[in-house]
């Protein structure tokens, strides 16, 4: 009976401190949404509201209007769609040949490859920028998408996936004279899945969310994505409280819309991913 | 922030001839982008960081000339420089471990049995990771704002003094490591969740048995058991951390008084601001000698770990 009544009072404690936490994690979000439709100037007031007195969607109006949101709406999607789209191309046949195609110079190669890991991106920059200066590519959407499309972690993602292929599935396609590239399209691709899934989410998200690099390479407004937008209107527009919020709102609904549906795949492979290594 | 799984070596298994091509074939589109687009560029940092490459050679790349090491000299007697090392550093050792303290804490609630909608309190806790920056940044900074701001008032009610978070040179980078803390904690604490799924039940069950405490199997059981997957969230964490960009460029600007200035926004303001590129990639190669320290630093305090 007393363990009974001691595990009920641990339980009640433990969910307390579960469902304070989850407020404290979801309330700058649910303040952001709150606000984004409040009459202008009420989301400054004293004392301050959570909730709107009467809800309005004029600011959303006006993002696509008066600050021609819709623009950097398509950019960002647009990036982020091809830079996921290619990336999962050139990572997965690259994963795949260092987890299970014999050459020579493999371990080196990838030993190699894997130093890139420690390097932090900005040390790349400087000369990035002059590069693709010179190849005219400043103020491009492909300034943006050519270094995005391999990344050092993304290789490591799926090869450590492919792995486990069974050779035996390799050798019976070969066996029945496919070629290497049916092989990878018909064999691996399907075998590796879940973990193209983890990988296009991710790479998604991450060029989505990114800003310092798109911030230096893309100087002209035209071209620039919603968080680069977001960041220079923000100081045009800092008193407009209300509007910014539903800029942000409109900045973040896609990438926790991409999550909230796919996150079954998402979570698993960072889960898999971190533990195998 | 990526999250590098280690490499495991395996032996190359027996294949026909011919199938070397085709993995050269494969290779060939990640490896020369990498190559050109990330290694090069890389080594040309490091060459950059001994001319004076500045906005005329921009125009004209031949007035560029060789100056040795004395942009990193400057750099070593310039006080902004070592008041963003300073702060970078404030950054990553505050941020750093109570990120990680706090995914830690969030991991075991939520691996205990007597939970309930694990998944749920899982979704909710990681989407602050998902967000974007730039966009949370924005909302921060209003929460933050020391009149309106909801976090004032409601500290207002703990008998605490409205405080200038983004204004107050002492307080501007508490504020921005608050933020980095709730929108970043999800991420670890999935890969601790992971971890403390791999530990055997039977050896929490073996310590209970001896009589050991939920404290004692926490450090003699859990903690040792975690220990590569506590090394693995550290360095993917204070990479991440001395990385310190978009909060301050968003939030602060750097200000006030270059409070929040980090070694990464001032690689941004001289390299592309003021364009004096060959003293801004010394700036670059000084963070990434400050990271491959405090990586070494970290693997060697695991091993030294009984």
């Amino acid at each position: 009976m007393t363990l009974r009544w001691r595990t009920l009072g641990t339980s009640i404690i433990l969910h307390t401190v579960l469902v304070l936490g989850a407020l404290v994690a979801l309330m700058p979000m649910a303040w952001m949404l709150s606000a984004s439709v409040m009459p202008a100037g009420e989301a400054t007031g004293y004392p301050p509201r959570f909730f709107p007195s009467r809800v309005t969607f004029e600011h959303y109006g006006q993002l696509f209007t008066r600050l021609e949101l819709g623009r950097y709406l398509f950019n960002s999607a647009f990036l982020a769609v091809t830079v996921t789209a290619t990336s999962l191309v050139i990572n997965s046949l690259a994963g795949y040949a260092f987890a299970k195609l014999r050459f020579r110079g493999r371990d080196r190669t990838f030993r190699l490859l894997s130093l890139g890991l420690v390097l932090p991106v900005q040390v790349a920059m400087l000369p990035l920028f002059l590069l693709l200066k010179q190849l005219h590519l400043i103020n491009t959407y492909w300034g943006v998408i050519i270094p995005g499309m391999a990344s050092i972690f993304g290789i490591f993602l799926i090869r450590q996936y492919a792995l486990s292929i069974p050779d035996d599935m390799l050798d019976a396609a070969r066996m029945d004279g496919a070629s290497e590239l049916t092989i990878y399209w018909k064999v691996v691709v399907p075998g590796i899945l879940p973990i193209l899934a983890t990988l296009a989410i991710w790479t998604f998200l991450a060029t989505w969310n990114d800003f310092m690099w798109p911030l230096i390479v893309l100087s002209d407004a035209s071209h620039y994505t919603l968080p680069v937008a977001l960041a220079s209107l923000s100081g045009e527009h800092v008193q407009d409280t209300e509007l910014m919020m539903a800029g942000s709102v409109l900045t973040v609904l896609p990438v926790l819309a991409v999550f909230l549906f796919l996150q079954r795949y998402y979570i698993q492979g960072i889960m898999a991913g971190s533990v195998k290594g | 922030m990526t999250a590098p799984a280690l490499p495991s070596r395996t032996p190359a298994p027996q294949l026909p001839p011919g199938t070397g091509k085709a993995a050269w074939l494969f290779l060939a589109p990640a490896l020369s982008l990498i190559f050109i687009f990330f290694f090069l560029p890389v080594l040309a940092s490091l060459l950059l960081s001994l001319t004076d490459f500045d906005i005329y050679a921009i125009a004209d790349p031949s007035t560029t000339r060789f100056v040795g090491l004395r942009n990193y000299g400057r750099l070593l007697e310039t006080p902004e420089f070592w008041q963003a090392l300073r702060n970078t550093l404030y950054f990553a050792l505050a941020g750093g471990p109570l990120t990680i303290a706090l995914s830690l804490g969030a991991a075991l609630l939520l691996n205990a049995k007597l939970t309930r909608f694990k998944t749920v309190f899982r979704t909710i806790y990681f989407v602050p990771f998902v967000t974007t920056l730039v966009a949370v940044a924005i909302v921060w900074r209003y929460l933050y704002h020391t009149r309106y701001g909801l976090l004032n008032y409601g500290l207002g009610f703990l008998g605490v003094e409205p405080i200038d978070w983004l204004g107050d040179p002492r307080w501007a980078m508490p504020a921005i490591i608050l933020l980095a803390v709730w929108k970043n904690f999800g991420y670890n604490m999935l890969i601790f969740i992971a971890g403390l799924q791999a530990i055997p039940s039977e050896l929490y069950d073996a310590a209970e048995i001896d009589g050991a405490g939920p404290v004692r199997r926490f450090f003699n059981v859990t903690l040792p058991l975690l220990g590569p997957t506590l090394l693995f969230v550290g360095v993917v964490t204070m990479i991440g951390y001395f990385q310190l960009f978009a909060e301050p460029y968003v939030m602060t600007m750097g200000g006030p008084l270059r409070a929040t200035t980090s070694v990464v926004l001032l690689m941004y303001e001289e390299g592309f601001r003021w364009w004096r590129m060959g003293y801004a990639a010394a700036v670059a190669f000084v963070l990434f000698l400050v990271i491959l320290i405090a990586t070494l630093i970290q693997f060697r305090l695991q091993r030294e770990r009984p």
